[in-house]
């Protein structure tokens, strides 16, 4: 042990350890040469665009872009001065340049956002800005009192930076109050939370269903020899491999009101011709369909998971005198318990970002969260459809990661 | 699983409900996919079954919507049907023209996810791979965000002309090259997913073989590991075929009038008036499923037989 042994060199006289080290760190750089094309096509293609439109959620320049007089001016004075001659100079020069330009509408859009039924008084006064003489103040005032409102001032401060926090206020159902300070809005118009709870709650009732459902069937194709379980595997995989609007075609066709459930329930007399039930185009057909539609993932890893139980376990619970509820209440169930944690995550994330189902057949009360992004996409708010969309991201994010913790994802399988 | 002998009666009753709630549960599968069916056929506007198709009557069932199909959106639809006829269906038909979007679309996004994503999960799958659980979880999570979001994201990347780049490539709305790369990101996942999984089985000591036989690398994977990661990949780029062929989200968001595909023709359909004729599409979609689906089956025993896995 005394002896320092001798440095052990490669044929060509290199220490073996820097060698070593070197054929490692070539091995790993190939590795990662043929993973790069596709982690380059993924950032443009995928993580770009999403990071760019999270962008636009604290980013919106139709304000400060619009009046950059009065944006220079809340800019040299600090907050809480109150708006002096120049400030309405600035704004009237702002006004002006709005009506040669056209973008009156786009600044009072951004004002718009924090107080509301303000976009006409940016729009009548712009169309007679340049009738405007001086002492500015006066003349605007007399134009219209509310320019001497502090809370159009505020809202102009706030809007005169691109970089905002508000529409992540408005998707969380706060405004910024009189003094500055944040708070709720009232009762009645708090909506966004509501259907971020609402989208959470149905995605459970239905991530519960499926399990419900997926259970007998998934241990019913584990139990059963491998030939007829190979046979009863199509009719899960089969919807599995059929177009989403097909299957949501079929359901409009057997649930709506002269559609084939109800017709059958008035030809056996169990319903009247006119107690014909509704169950598409609400929250029940919502429902309905995203079980049917989202159940092959939630029997698929309970089968694999089922598959790998050993029958001895049971038969040796029975043989010790348990019941056949204890058996499967103490023996059985928590052996399929990384089953049912495994498809029961997998529907939830895929349930809660769900959008065409709920657009076909959600009617006005089955709606959900990607939903009201959309709506607001098509009216052009854009940084409030990115704000929602960022916050639904932040959520399907986390259930991915414990998904990953707990499953892991190179368990995902397919069929 | 058979009833064991020493069940007592309560067991007995159990085991029969048992089944019999199985039983609903696969009529709820397969029941909606099935119905369409029939119901396609129907010489009435109507999308339930009429008593002359109850009665097994012939005059019930007629090919009028496979008709309507071809001639919708033709320019001539009642001329003669000459070589003319089906020249106009070619170029006019407004289902043929979103068919064959769908299979061009389809086509490109396949190839585009099923090359990179191989070679991709061809890394992933070496030992030396540097943050390989990170990379992964990037690469498959297209299948888990939400696609609302993605399709916004590419709205408005594609209507900036390259925005963050800084370079002037033109817009990537109304384009085909768009939609192409917007589908081969959310087929890329199961391209991974699906030869991840055949490579577990792969012995790696064949490809050293034949590098230490003198074999180039590209020879030894166009000789050695592609034809045994083969049934993989093609299952792979089934699955992104399919996903192609049934996205209508980022079609919404980033296509033009020019490249309407079948799902966005049916996404009009259900949403404007909707015409018996799309369940006779959605009749063919669902034996395009079935073919599908036995194609995959075949190649998952095929691989599980090369690689000597026994089927569990």
């Amino acid at each position: 042990m005394t002896d320092v042994p001798p440095l052990l060199t490669t044929a060509d006289g290199r220490p073996l350890k820097a060698a070593l080290a070197s054929a490692q760190g070539r091995a790993r750089r190939k590795a990662f040469y043929l993973v790069a094309p596709l982690l380059l096509f993924v950032v443009f293609s995928f993580i770009l665009p999403i990071g760019q439109m999270l962008h636009r959620s604290i980013y919106h320049d139709g304000f400060s872009s619009t009046a950059p007089n009065l944006s220079a001016w809340f800019a040299a004075n600090p907050s809480g001065t109150e708006p002096d001659e120049a400030a309405f100079a600035a704004l009237a020069a702002d006004l002006a340049e709005m009506k040669k330009n056209k973008t009156a509408g786009e600044a009072a859009t951004r004002i718009n956002y924090t107080v509301s039924a303000t976009r006409s008084l940016f729009t009548a006064t712009a169309r007679k800005a340049d009738k405007l003489q001086p002492p500015f103040k006066e003349a605007l005032l007399a134009e219209d009192a509310k320019w001497g409102e502090p809370v159009i001032w505020q809202a102009m401060r706030a809007a005169s930076n691109p970089y905002t926090t508000d529409f992540y206020l408005i998707a969380t159902d706060r405004a910024r109050g009189a003094d500055g300070g944040i708070e709720q809005v009232p009762e009645n118009e708090r909506i966004y939370l509501w259907l971020f709870g609402k989208t959470f709650i149905l995605s459970g009732l239905i991530t519960f269903i499926c399990l419900i459902l997926a259970f007998p069937i998934a241990h019913l194709l584990a139990t059963l020899p491998m030939a007829k379980s190979n046979l009863l595997m199509i009719l899960v995989l089969l919807p599995f491999w059929t177009s989403l609007l097909v299957r949501t075609t079929s359901w409009i066709v057997l649930l709506q009101g002269q559609g084939v459930v109800n017709n059958i329930l008035v030809s056996l007399g169990m319903i009247g011709e006119d107690g014909r039930i509704t169950m598409i185009y609400n929250q029940t057909g919502t429902i309905i369909v995203m079980t049917h539609i989202l159940l092959p993932f939630m029997v698929l890893p309970l089968y694999s998971v089922m598959r790998t139980i050993k029958p001895s376990y049971a038969r040796a619970a029975r043989s010790l005198g348990a019941t056949s509820w204890t058996t499967f209440r103490r023996i059985y169930l928590p052996q399929t318990l990384p089953g049912i944690g495994a498809g029961a995550l997998l529907v939830f994330i895929l349930a809660v970002g769900y959008y065409i189902t709920p657009a076909l057949v959600g009617g006005a009360d089955g709606q959900l969260i990607s939903n009201l992004i959309q709506f607001h996409m098509s009216k052009s708010n854009w940084s409030l459809a990115a704000a929602l969309s960022g916050m639904l991201l932040v959520g399907v994010l986390l259930l991915y990661w414990l998904y990953d913790r707990l499953v892991g994802i190179d368990k995902l399988k397919l069929g | 699983m058979a009833l064991p002998v020493y069940a007592d009666p309560l067991e007995r009753v159990w085991y029969y409900t048992y089944h019999a709630i199985c039983v609903a549960i696969f009529v709820f599968l397969i029941a909606p996919i099935l119905i369409v069916m029939p119901l396609s056929f129907n010489a009435e506007p109507y999308f339930t079954f009429t008593t002359k198709m109850l009665t097994f009557d012939p005059s019930g069932y007629s090919l009028r919507w496979y008709d309507l199909l071809l001639t919708f959106g033709m320019v001539a639809p009642d001329a003669a049907r000459d070589s003319s006829w089906w020249a106009d269906v070619w170029q006019n038909a407004t289902w043929v023209r979103a068919a064959k979007n769908s299979v061009i679309i389809g086509f490109w996004s396949t190839i585009l996810a099923t090359s990179l994503g191989t070679l991709a999960a061809l890394g992933l799958a070496r030992p030396e791979m540097p943050y390989r659980r990170l990379i992964m979880a990037v690469l498959i999570s297209p299948m888990i965000v939400p696609i609302i979001i993605i399709a916004t994201g590419l709205f408005f990347f594609y209507s900036s002309p390259c925005g963050i780049v800084g370079m002037d490539c033109g817009r990537l709305t109304s384009t085909y090259t768009g939609v192409v790369m917007a589908h081969a990101t959310l087929g890329i996942p199961f391209v991974i997913i699906t030869v991840t999984a055949t490579l577990i089985g792969f012995d790696q000591s064949l490809s050293r073989a034949a590098a230490s036989l003198g074999a180039s690398p590209s020879r030894t994977f166009f000789k050695v590991v592609l034809p045994l990661i083969l049934p993989g990949v093609v299952s792979g780029a089934l699955f992104a075929f399919v996903t192609s062929f049934d996205e209508v989200v980022a079609v919404l968001f980033i296509a033009g009038p020019e490249q309407q595909t079948i799902p966005r023709q049916m996404w009009n359909g259900i949403r404007e008036q909707i015409s018996p004729a799309i369940l006779s599409v959605a009749t063919i979609l669902v034996l395009i499923s079935i073919a599908l689906l036995a194609t995959v089956e075949l190649l998952r025993r095929r691989s599980e037989r090369i690689r000597g896995v026994t089927p569990q």
